[in-house]
């Protein structure tokens, strides 16, 4: 049997599929806007080297090539974050907020340890609505040793010697695999001074502005010491 | 006196127009030990006297800080005053992340003296026992304020509060036109000067009884450690009130 064409509608479940009434479920409105970006952290004995590119970005568009992904918690420890640029807002205040009470009630400042405890039960409080943010706590221990806590959204964490998150990840912890690590290195000289870890920061970003479209225009680079904060931004590629 | 009549509670009046109770709780500030403040276009420096309960005692705590730009001293019951010091730096951290700048300084000192007035006005509570300087920078420039059990709030240029306060008061009656224009070192001998004249005879001023706490535009709050004390009692022996100045 055929079926007249005017009666073509009933005869199917749902409306013929055209262009104009595909709905994809990308397009539902989602809370969550990734605003990219890259942060890594590298402890030695003594120091801490943090350091994060400084765009945001939100899909293929630049929304700003000056924006800081590093937030100086206590005299030792800062905390490095890549995603949502309103979830590392929220997190920093927060964190501010219950540091400052921290410091009335014990009349000293929290340790880096107490820190990274206290974020990661802060994350896991939003366990059903995550901050959309991938962490990195970065810090002088008890005995003036550099280590780095890196995070999930939600609250997992783990020590480590050094760390990246955001969206160059992939690129650079490789690169640092191999040269801090010595993975797959045939010749196992290793960084020794604070400078050649620098350079050696500053070229893992130069590497992932290349491939990575959401790092570039500057690096800003926080090197925590026991004697204070040193700050240094330094150029990336701008396209 | 036919006072005991009218002084049971804070919601009987006397027939001269006071609340006793009230009076009362002032009466317990002013047998805390002496703290004063003293401000000038630039700073404002805080001066206690601490007290040791015995030899074997540390000595007892008289300046809080509430936040970055605001600092108290107290004067009475340290257990009222470390509720207001806490509700204080409650208020601030919450003012702090809401507005993403530092509570203004008269206005915090209004919630307190209204939280004060609060307990003068029911039957059941008693007024806070304690007495504070607030001393606080903001935007509207460099503040000193004293608060009270009654709920009232003054601001001053410079006061002292606690025992043998009137002499301390007394020397700022005299000196305090020069207060202004007062470098901060100059603000800190003025302030200890006057802390100098109302400690009895057998007692004298040395680090570890004196604290002294600053502020200043540029200048987060903090105490001076037992060092520089040391070294601004000592000055104190050559310091020209007049010309504010050391003199041989």
């Amino acid at each position: 049997m055929y079926i007249p064409v005017n009666e073509v509608q009933k005869h199917f479940k749902s409306e013929t599929p055209m262009m104009s009434n595909i709905t994809h479920k990308s397009d539902q409105w989602s809370p969550y806007h990734d605003n990219s970006g890259t942060v890594l952290a590298i402890g030695i004995p003594g120091a801490v080297l943090v350091a994060g590119d400084t765009r945001l970005s939100n899909g293929y568009n630049i929304l700003t090539r000056d924006a800081t992904k590093l937030s100086q918690l206590t005299d030792k420890c800062v905390l490095a974050t890549a995603g949502q640029y309103a979830d590392f807002i929220a997190l920093r205040k927060f964190l501010q907020q219950r540091l400052q009470l921290y410091e009335f009630q014990n009349e000293v400042q929290a340790s880096t340890q107490t820190v990274a405890h206290l974020l990661s039960r802060e994350l896991y409080s939003r366990r059903f609505f995550p901050y959309y943010t991938f962490n990195l706590l970065a810090g002088l221990d008890e005995n003036n040793h550099g280590v780095v806590y890196g995070y999930d959204a939600i609250g997992s964490y783990d020590q480590m010697t050094y760390g990246v998150q955001g969206s160059g990840q992939e690129l650079v912890v490789a690169v640092l695999d191999n040269q801090l690590k010595g993975y797959n290195k045939i010749n196992k000289t290793f960084p020794q001074t604070q400078q050649e870890i620098l350079d050696l920061i500053l070229d893992c970003f130069s590497c992932a502005a290349e491939r990575d479209i959401h790092t570039g225009d500057n690096v800003e680079i926080l090197i925590i010491t026991p004697t204070g904060t040193e700050r240094i931004v330094k150029p990336l590629r701008k396209d | 006196m036919l006072k005991h009549l009218y002084d049971t509670d804070c919601v009987t009046w006397s027939p001269q127009g006071k609340l006793f109770q009230v009076e009362y709780a002032m009466e317990a500030v002013k047998q805390g030990s002496i703290c004063l403040g003293l401000k000038s276009n630039e700073n404002v420096v805080l001066c206690s006297l601490k007290r040791q309960p015995s030899e074997l005692a540390g000595y007892q705590e008289k300046q809080f800080k509430i936040d970055d730009h605001m600092a108290i001293a107290i004067a009475g019951l340290t257990a009222d005053a470390r509720v207001l010091c806490k509700y204080m730096r409650t208020e601030c951290l919450e003012y702090k992340y809401t507005y993403e700048s530092h509570h203004p300084v008269g206005r915090l000192v209004f919630k307190v003296a209204e939280k004060s007035q609060h307990k003068t006005q029911s039957g059941a509570k008693r007024p806070y026992g304690v007495g504070l300087l607030v001393a606080g920078i903001d935007p509207n420039g460099v503040h000193l304020f004293e608060t009270c059990p009654s709920g009232n709030y003054y601001e001053y240029k410079c006061q002292a509060i606690g025992s043998r306060s009137q002499a301390a008061r007394t020397y700022f009656e005299s000196w305090f036109h020069l207060f202004e224009k007062s470098t901060l070192e100059q603000l800190i001998l003025h302030g200890l000067s006057a802390l100098k004249k109302a400690i009895m005879e057998d007692e004298e001023l040395n680090e570890r009884n004196v604290e002294v706490g600053i502020l200043g535009k540029n200048q987060k709050f903090v105490h001076l450690n037992a060092q520089e004390l040391k070294d601004y009692i000592a000055k104190l022996e050559t310091f020209n009130a007049n010309t504010q100045i050391q003199q041989e």
